[in-house]
């Protein structure tokens, strides 16, 4: 038995069963790490020391019986934009190299008060921006099924972590396609959930009225338990969402009869790589072989949802990264003759090219004589991708489409083609507008063994159907049996 | 031209720091005064990926401040962030609100010599300080002390209804003892936590456009918004004789030369970029809300003067100088409570506390002692147990080091002699020694007599009772 090959919901049993200790769990995911991390190079922080300690720890702790709990000694990977205390929270940036938060974020301290086990703190595009993972300023993570590929970002450390088998699941963060983006490029299933139903505390912002945490799991129902995890009110985010707990596992019911699913035509147009469209085709016929009711309707609005998207998020984003200015926790350049100069050229040598391209750009739609061409028709716009949605969502009960027009391209290939970069957001960046939840999951591969992933959009807080529709389609096809990542070099 | 040809218009954007407990956005206290950054949280260090949170003590606050200076209250309003860079501002923006402030279209009154003015408030908007930096005490460099950071503020702006520097001050002292009584800031300028940006332009009289106009920054004295006021007034309209143009541009005030200087260069002019601030949710008030604080509100300066008129029959001017600062109202009422001599009190608050009050810079709030002590100062007379000039003395120490008045005079034995024995012990060696004067008095020089009761008093230093000196020299000298 590989032990990184198990799901969370398997180690569970079989650490209920007693047929494996926590140690033993930790310790083959850190000989995995140890063989795959040097191909992948999924993290930035790697915390394996600390996590063998802490696996002796909780086991002897779960031994004498000072703590129970079902996800106690569970490993995990947290995207390195979610702070947590005493240990660096990098950003993937030159900026936050050596930044040590010195509190937890929320979900950090929800993971924690479930004695989980933090394998390490994984790579990214800087501070959240880009699709591929290039962006970070350590190093590019490559994609597990082929290691010439990107695994999709900016949550690509984590995507590619999971599918690795590295950990067993991950913390991801999803700001225009953030999570679901290298989920469906490494062939895992990836949450981005409602905007408010997960805290924001302790996520180093990009753009606050997009961002949200979310898991990065094998599968749906490991996704469904790391909700359960992180979701609820939380008093130091008043964006979160007070709406009582729910236990998404027992969404879960494997049946789709009579579920009413959109697929919106725009989303299969022009640009849409074909072997995608065929993976996506079969998956619309298998969930009619499971007796849900498909139809395509029009979501003519969503072709502004690209534009409307860059126009905030980088605003946003330029007035969120202000902070990072070279006085206190960033890094500060060396020579300086005025305090201009601190924030001029601390600023030019902390951040990479595509943080200071969505600086600019934001800077400019904020500005004075410019702000009511962009910024506010970008606010009226996205009240209009809302109002669609809302009316989509009368009809069915959820939305089908691609999760990215393409597969994982090749390193190197989009990297200098920033408008190309962010044409890969296409499909995923209007549910960030809208404030929906979205998951991404495997729908099947192209013909060179590539995933292909599926993305099904909710009415907000309807994660449980959402969360049930990927769920019975994965019992159906058996991605996970089927295909696995080869690390082609 | 003389100067009596232009008109001056002045609006003033007056800051006053909330005096709730914690900070606007985390649970850091506001208190003054502690060591540097020792009142911080990675919220106001502004450390990545932490939020703000609304402190609801502030809005309440703000709408108090709205209610009692006439304003609507906005039912739906919101926070936005001003974006700039200043090692001060952690964020690189500070949270304030733009085009949906709280309050709107409020007035304030004043006394003017034409009668009562209204000076109409555009609008009050809450946002957060900044920290501090400290250039001095440090070699080379400065320091960043965030104490005071988050700290929260109203921004309450005027429309430019102000004419001269006179009323300028009084909107200012009427402005503070509204905020005073309404007990939303304790108003202490020395400290900063009320402080104006002075806009000032001038324009020939009869002319209907605006001037254009210079701010002058961060001004926390009155005495130095009147002179910054009359200076730059004076420099707008040389400017124009001499057939130059005013520049638009923000000014510095220097106390030690009496003089404006430019503070940054017109390249700089700053763009905020203000927008929403997506991390906070917008402010929805209630109109059971708004009532309530409506019904809580004290009584205000104004009805507070007309009841000591006519309650107390205080002059206006009295009353006016009384009612203008809380503090001294409070004392005013207090002692009288406990006296029952509004005429004896009101005199010392007009003039001895007010003069001392002057003399060392010190705000109402400052006044060391309570109304209780005050009273117990004019029970004192009243009882005869101290003359008025011995009093004044006993004020001074209650000022320098505060204790209650009795035992001031216990300790400093300046209780009055009132004993007949000792007194006419006083006299008759006054007499003695003094032949010259009682001869001058007899042969009919009254004015000896003063000078004989005035060497009694040096002789008992200031102790004697003066009405039974006066009955007993001139008893004695009858003889």
């Amino acid at each position: 038995m590989d032990i990184t090959e198990l799901t969370v919901h398997e180690l569970q049993e079989k650490l209920k069963n007693k047929e494996l200790t926590i140690k033993e769990i930790t310790e083959a995911y850190i000989n995995r790490i140890n063989e795959k991390e040097k191909d992948v190079q999924a993290f930035v922080t790697e915390l394996t020391d600390e996590a063998k300690k802490s696996a002796e720890e909780i086991q002897s702790k779960v031994e004498k019986g000072e703590i129970t709990g079902e996800f106690a000694g569970i490993p995990i990977g947290i995207k390195d934009n979610i702070c947590t205390k005493g240990i660096k929270t990098t950003c993937s940036s030159r900026m936050l190299e050596n930044f040590v938060s010195p509190y937890d974020a929320t979900v950090m301290e929800k993971i924690n008060s479930e004695n989980m086990i933090d394998l390490g703190k994984l790579n990214m595009d800087e501070f959240a921006m880009g699709g591929s993972t290039e962006y970070s300023y350590f190093h590019p993570t490559r994609n597990p099924w082929n290691l010439n590929k990107v695994p999709g970002g900016s949550s690509g450390g984590s995507a590619a972590a999971v599918a690795s088998n590295m950990v067993p699941w991950a913390l991801g963060s999803d700001t225009g396609g953030s999570i679901r983006e290298p989920a469906s490029f490494c062939g895992v299933v990836g949450l981005k959930p409602t905007y408010g139903l997960v805290s924001r505390y302790g996520l180093v912002a990009f753009a606050s009225s997009l961002d949200q945490i979310g898991p990065i799991t094998k599968d749906v129902q490991d996704a469904a338990m790391l909700l359960n995890i992180i979701a609820g009110h939380d008093k130091k985010d008043t964006t979160s969402s007070d709406r009582p707990k729910v236990d998404y596992t027992k969404a879960l019911k494997n049946d789709v009869k009579g579920l009413k699913i959109g697929v919106p035509k725009e989303f299969f147009g022009e640009g849409i790589n074909e072997e995608v469209k065929e993976q996506l085709q079969k998956a619309i016929e298998t969930y009619k072989e499971l007796g849900a009711e498909v139809e395509e309707f029009s979501l003519d609005i969503a072709q502004y949802a690209l534009a409307t998207y860059y126009i905030i998020a980088c605003a946003e984003a330029s007035s969120n990264l202000g902070r990072f200015d070279g006085i206190r926790y960033t890094y500060r350049t060396k020579e300086f003759k005025s305090l201009k100069e601190i924030y001029k050229k601390s600023r030019s040598e902390g951040f990479g090219p595509e943080v200071k391209r969505r600086i600019i750009l934001g800077t400019y739609v904020l500005s004075s004589g410019y702000y009511d061409a962009y910024y506010k028709k970008a606010q009226q716009v996205r009240t209009l991708v809302m109002n669609e949605f809302n009316k989509g969502f009368e009809k069915y009960d959820v939305i089908l489409t691609p999760t990215s027009p393409t597969v994982a391209f090749d390193i190197g290939s989009k990297s200098n083609n920033p408008l190309e970069m962010y044409l890969a957001d296409i499909c995923t960046v209007s549910v960030n507008i809208a404030g929906l939840p979205g998951i991404s999951i495997p729908c099947g591969v192209d013909k060179e063994g590539m995933p292909v992933g599926m993305q099904l959009i909710g009415n907000k807080f309807s994660e449980e159907t959402i969360l049930n529709a990927a769920y019975t389609f994965e019992q159906k096809i058996k991605f996970r049996e089927n295909h696995k990542p080869e690390f082609k070099k | 031209m003389s100067r009596d040809n232009y008109e001056v218009i002045i609006g003033l954007e007056v800051h006053a720091e909330l005096s709730t407990k914690t900070k606007i956005f985390c649970s850091c206290p506001t208190e003054f005064g502690a060591a540097p950054n020792t009142h911080v949280c990675p919220i106001c260090m502004a450390m990545p990926g932490t939020l703000p949170v609304l402190n609801e003590k502030v809005v309440e606050y703000a709408v108090k401040a709205g209610l009692a200076t006439n304003c609507e209250i906005s039912r739906d309003s919101k926070n936005d962030r001003k974006n700039y860079f200043y090692p001060d501002l952690p964020k690189a923006y500070q949270i304030s609100q733009f085009d949906k402030p709280l309050c709107e279209h409020g007035y304030v009154e004043i006394d003017t010599d034409e009668g009562k003015k209204k000076i109409r408030l555009t609008r009050i908007h809450i946002e957060e300080d900044a920290g501090k930096l400290n250039h001095d005490d440090f070699g080379g460099g400065s320091l960043v002390d965030l104490n005071r950071a988050g700290v929260p503020l109203i921004e309450i702006v005027s429309e430019p209804d102000i004419r001269s520097s006179e009323e300028a001050e009084k909107y200012l002292r009427k402005l503070k003892s509204i905020l005073e009584y309404i007990e939303v800031s304790d108003c202490k300028m020395q400290e900063g936590s009320l402080r104006a940006d002075v806009n000032v332009s001038v324009r020939k009289k009869g002319d209907t456009k605006l001037g254009t106009r210079t701010e002058m920054k961060n001004m926390n004295s009155f005495k130095s918004i009147t002179r910054a006021i009359e200076y730059e007034v004076d420099r707008q309209i040389d400017v124009l004789e001499d057939g130059g143009i005013i520049e638009q541009e923000t000014l510095r005030w220097d106390d030690v030369s009496g003089k404006t200087f430019p503070m940054r260069d017109k390249e700089d002019a700053q763009d905020y970029r203000y927008f929403p601030d997506p991390d906070l949710v917008a402010i929805k008030l209630s109109e059971e809300y708004i009532e309530n604080i409506k019904k809580s509100l004290p009584e205000l300066p104004e009805s507070r003067k007309q009841r000591y008129l006519e309650e107390y029959k205080l002059s206006e001017k009295d009353a006016n100088i009384i009612t203008s600062s809380k503090y001294l109202s409070d004392l005013f009422e207090g002692a009288i409570k406990i006296c029952n001599n509004p005429k004896a009190v009101n005199n010392w608050i007009i003039s001895d506390i007010s003069r001392i009050l002057n003399e060392t810079e010190m705000e109402p709030i400052e006044i060391p002692f309570d109304s209780k002590q005050l009273a117990k100062l004019v029970m004192l007379i009243d009882k005869g147990t101290i003359s008025s000039s011995i009093a004044k003395k006993v004020l001074v120490e209650m000022f320098e080091h505060p204790r209650d008045p009795e035992d001031i005079i216990d300790e400093k034995g300046w209780v009055q002699i009132s004993d007949e024995g000792a007194i006419k012990d006083v006299v008759l060696k006054v007499l003695e020694a003094n032949p010259q004067s009682v001869a001058d008095y007899k042969g009919g020089k009254d004015k000896a007599l003063g000078y004989l009761v005035g060497q009694a008093m040096k002789e008992t230093r200031g102790k004697a009772n003066p009405q039974m000196l006066n009955k007993m020299f001139l008893e004695e000298l009858k003889k």
